[in-house]
C-alpha cells in the first residue's frame, strides 16, 4: 500500500490539489512520517472524506491543507493558489476562502467571547464593518439552528457539545469560504447529537457551494457525507474512489478489513468478517515494502519486499495493492490481471486469498 | 436478566432460579453545585449465571453510575438506596473491607481508558499478580505462571517479555487485554466492562469484542457490557438493557431489542444511528430537544418531551416495566406495535 503514484489524482478542475505531501515529525525517538508522500484532489462540491485509523496521518493532513501544521515538503493548492508557498500575509487571505472545524469545538472557541463576537472574529479580521458583521453574524447563527435572541451573549461555556459544534460552523461560514475541512466534527458527540449536525451540514453544503473534506476514523459517519472516499493506513493511501462502491466492494484489503470490523446493528451478523489479527505498526519503523503487509491476510511474499503504486483497479477505483481484491476479468489494467491470476496459485502460502474475495466481485 | 415492576411480581425467585445479580430500586443520587443529580432513578434487573448484558444510553443516562453504584464505587457526597443482591448477599451497606473482597474475585471491572486505569509505574506482571497473590493466596512463582497463562488467552504474543513492561511501553489496545487480563485474574463471576473499546481504534475494537465475547462464554462468566454505541452491544450480548435520563426505557433479548424495539427512545436512537449502509446524504431521523434535568427530572416518561408519540398518559408513567412479549419489557405508554414474532432468547450466532 503506497501513496505513492498518481493514476488517481483529476488533475485540473480540482478545487484542492495535494501533491507528494510529506509531513515530519521529529520525536526523542526518532522522525516519524505522519504523511508519506500523499496525492490526492478534491472537485468543486464534493465532498472527500478520509477515513482510517489513529496514526495514519488523516488530521495531519487536515492541518497541513490549511497549513495550521508544518509541512515536510510537497504542494498543495487551492482555486489556483499555492498554499505551500504562500507567505504569511497571502494565507491570511486565503484562509478566508478555508475554513476548518475541529473535533473538540468547545476548546476551539474563545472561552472569554460572546458567542456572536466567536463567529463575527473573522468578519473582523476581513475588516467588514460593525454593523454589517452583527448582522452576518445574526444571521449564521439562525443558519445553524441557534435563536440570536437567546445564544448572541453566550459564552462558550454555557453551551452543549453540538451547540458549541453548531458556533464553530457558523464561525466557519461566516466568511463564505469555498472549502470546509472537518476534522472528527462529530466523533465526541452523542449519536442523537451527532445526527442532527451531520444533517445541517448536510443542509448548508449547497446552500453555501461548500467543497468538504471530512476527516474521520468513523466509517458509518464518512459514508453518510462522501461523495469519495480515501482510505489511509500508516501515512499512505490504500483506496480511493465513489464512497457508495468502496463502501460496497472494496478492492484493498485494508479496506475491507476496516469495514469488517465495523459492528452491524445485527444480533445475527454483528460482522462481516474475521478480525484483523495484529496491532498497526509504529510509525517511527514502519515495515518495508507495503506498510499493511504484516496485517494483510491476502498478503505475499513480494508485498515485504516491493511497495505497491497506486493504480486504476476498476473503472475510477484506485488502490494500491498488489492483490487487489477484485474478479481478474473486471481489472481493467493488464498487470492488474495478471497479478489477480497470479494470486490463484498461492506459491506455497498458507493463506489462500481468492477464498476471501467479496461476493459478487 | 429481567426486571421486575414490583408490583406485578411478589417474589420472582420462588418461581425462577436465583439470578448471579439481582437490582431492585436502585438509586444512586449525586450532590452538584446545582443541586441533587438523579444519575439513576428506581432502576430494577437481573443478571443471570453465564449471561451477558448489554447496557446501552447516551451520554447522562446513567449507565456508567450504574455500574459503579453496583460495584460500590460511588464518589463521597453520594447517596445509593434499593438492593444489589449479588448471589443472594446484599452488596448496599456492606462495609468497605467485605467490599473489597468481593472485587477481584468476585465482580471485577474493565473501564474505558486502559492507560488510566492501569498503574503508570508497575510494571505488567505485578498489576496481574497482586489480586492472585492477595485474594487466590498463590504464591509468586505460582501467581507468574498464572500471568502468563492469562496473558496468552487475551492473545497477548511474547507474554514473558510483556510482564516487563510498562503500561506507557504498551499500545492501547495491548494494555486493554492487559486490563482485561487483570479483570479476569481471579476468576470474577462477573466482569463489567464500561466502554472498554471507546478509545481504541476500530480493528482493535473488534478484537477486543471478541476476546470478552470468548472468554465470558469459556468461563461461563456473567457479564455486563456497557456503551453508547448500540450496535457495539448488538453481536456481543445475551440481553440488552436501554437507559434514558436514569431510568430503563426497555430490557429485552438482544434480538427483540435490535430487531423489534418497542420503546419509542431505542427506536428513534436506532434511527438515528450511522451505519455502514445508510444511504449516502440520506439524512438522520433525528431525536428533537434535549435531556432533561437530572436534577428535576419531569414526572411521568423521562422521555416524553422528545417523543413523537408522547400524549396524556406518559406524564403519569411511572418506573415500571410492562412486559410487551416473553422477557421483553418497556416503559411507554404507547410503544412501538409489534411486528411479527421475535425470538425471545439469545443474541448472535456463532457461525460466522
Amino acid at each position: 500500500m503506497a501513496g505513492s503514484g498518481t493514476a488517481h489524482l483529476r488533475g485540473e478542475d480540482a478545487l484542492l490539489s495535494v501533491r507528494n505531501l510529506v509531513v515530519e515529525y521529529h520525536t526523542d525517538a526518532g522522525t516519524v512520517q505522519a504523511v508519506s508522500d500523499v496525492s490526492f484532489d478534491v472537485l468543486p462540491g464534493e465532498t472527500l472524506g478520509i477515513v482510517g485509523e489513529s496514526g495514519c496521518g488523516k488530521s495531519s493532513m487536515g492541518r497541513a491543507v490549511l497549513r495550521l501544521g508544518g509541512m515536510t515538503s510537497g504542494e498543495i493548492s487551492c482555486a489556483g493558489e499555492r498554499i505551500d508557498r504562500a507567505d504569511e500575509k497571502t494565507m491570511r487571505a486565503l484562509r478566508r476562502d478555508m475554513q476548518m472545524i475541529f473535533q473538540n469545538a468547545l476548546g476551539s472557541l474563545n472561552p472569554r467571547r460572546h458567542v456572536k463576537e466567536i463567529v463575527a472574529e473573522g468578519l473582523a479580521i476581513d475588516g467588514v464593518p460593525k454593523a454589517e458583521r452583527d448582522r452576518r453574524a445574526t444571521d449564521m447563527l439562525e443558519e445553524v439552528g441557534l435563536t440570536p435572541e437567546r445564544f448572541s451573549d453566550m459564552l462558550p461555556r454555557q453551551l452543549s457539545g453540538g451547540q458549541a459544534q453548531r458556533v464553530a460552523i457558523a464561525r466557519a461560514l461566516a466568511l463564505r469560504p469555498k472549502l470546509l475541512v472537518c476534522d472528527e466534527p462529530v466523533s465526541a458527540l452523542d449519536v442523537s447529537v451527532q445526527a442532527q449536525i451531520l444533517n445541517l451540514m448536510e443542509k448548508l453544503k449547497p446552500e453555501f457551494d461548500l467543497t468538504v473534506v471530512f476527516i474521520a476514523h468513523d466509517l458509518a459517519v464518512v459514508r453518510s457525507v462522501s461523495d469519495r472516499v480515501l482510505v489511509m493506513y500508516l501515512g499512505k493511501v490504500c483506496e480511493f474512489g465513489d464512497s457508495v462502491e468502496v463502501y460496497d466492494n472494496p478492492v484493498h484489503p485494508y479496506t475491507r478489513a476496516l469495514l469488517e470490523s465495523v459492528p452491524l446493528p445485527d444480533p445475527d451478523r454483528p460482522f462481516t468478517g474475521s478480525p484483523l489479527e495484529g496491532d498497526v505498526p509504529s510509525p517511527l519503523a514502519p515495515p518495508t515494502g507495503c506498510r499493511f503487509s504484516g496485517r494483510c491476510p491476502a498478503a505475499q511474499e513480494r508485498c515485504a519486499r516491493s511497495e505497491p503504486e497506486i493504480r486504476e483497479v476498476l473503472p475510477g477505483r484506485f488502490a494500491a495493492c498488489h492483490y487487489p481484491l477484485a474478479a481478474a476479468a473486471d481489472l481493467p489494467d493488464p498487470d492488474a490481471r495478471a497479478a489477480a491470476a497470479d494470486r490463484r496459485e498461492p506459491q506455497g502460502r498458507e493463506h489462500e486469498p481468492t477464498g476471501r474475495r467479496p461476493e459478487g466481485a | 436478566m429481567t426486571e421486575q415492576s414490583s408490583s406485578e411480581q411478589k417474589d420472582p425467585r420462588a418461581v425462577k432460579p436465583e439470578p448471579l445479580l439481582h437490582v431492585t430500586h436502585l438509586r444512586a443520587y449525586l450532590s452538584s453545585r446545582h443541586g441533587v443529580v438523579k444519575a439513576v432513578d428506581d432502576v430494577s434487573f437481573e443478571v443471570g449465571h453465564g449471561e451477558a448484558m448489554g447496557l446501552v444510553g447516551e451520554s447522562g443516562s446513567g449507565k456508567s453510575v450504574m455500574s459503579r453504584a453496583i460495584m460500590g464505587l460511588m464518589p463521597r457526597r453520594s447517596d445509593r438506596t434499593g438492593s444489589v443482591l449479588f448471589k443472594g448477599r446484599e452488596l448496599i451497606g456492606l462495609p468497605r473491607k467485605e467490599m473489597s473482597e468481593i472485587w477481584g474475585p468476585q465482580i471485577s471491572m474493565v473501564f474505558q481508558d486502559p492507560g488510566r486505569s492501569l498503574n503508570p509505574v508497575v510494571p505488567v506482571e505485578r498489576q496481574l499478580t497482586e489480586g492472585m497473590r492477595r485474594h487466590l493466596g498463590l504464591g509468586r512463582s505460582e501467581a507468574r505462571g498464572r500471568a502468563l497463562q492469562l496473558l496468552r488467552e487475551v492473545g497477548v504474543s511474547d507474554p514473558e517479555r510483556r510482564l516487563r513492561n510498562y503500561p506507557h511501553e504498551m499500545s492501547g489496545g495491548m494494555c486493554q487485554r492487559v486490563m482485561i487480563a487483570a479483570a479476569l485474574a481471579c476468576e470474577p463471576d462477573l466482569l463489567i466492562a464500561d466502554e472498554p473499546t471507546t478509545a481504541l481504534d476500530v480493528t482493535i475494537q473488534r478484537q477486543i469484542l471478541d476476546l470478552l465475547r470468548r472468554v465470558q462464554r469459556e468461563r461461563n462468566m456473567s457479564m455486563i457490557l456497557i456503551s453508547h454505541n448500540l450496535p457495539l452491544v448488538a453481536g456481543r450480548t445475551d440481553r440488552t438493557a436501554v437507559m434514558y435520563a436514569g431510568r430503563l426505557a426497555e430490557t429485552g433479548s438482544t434480538r427483540q431489542v435490535f430487531e423489534s424495539p418497542r420503546h419509542r427512545y431505542t427506536a428513534a436512537l436506532l434511527a438515528a444511528t450511522p451505519t455502514i449502509t445508510h444511504e449516502r446524504h440520506s439524512p438522520f431521523r433525528l431525536i428533537p430537544g434535549t435531556l432533561p434535568n437530572p436534577v428535576k427530572p419531569p414526572a411521568g416518561c423521562r422521555f416524553a418531551a422528545r417523543c413523537d408519540h408522547f400524549h396524556g398518559p406518559c406524564h403519569e408513567l411511572g418506573p415500571d416495566m410492562t412486559p410487551v412479549a416473553a422477557g421483553h419489557h418497556v416503559a411507554c405508554a404507547d410503544p412501538v406495535p409489534a411486528p411479527a414474532a421475535v425470538g425471545a432468547r439469545g443474541g448472535e450466532h456463532d457461525g460466522r
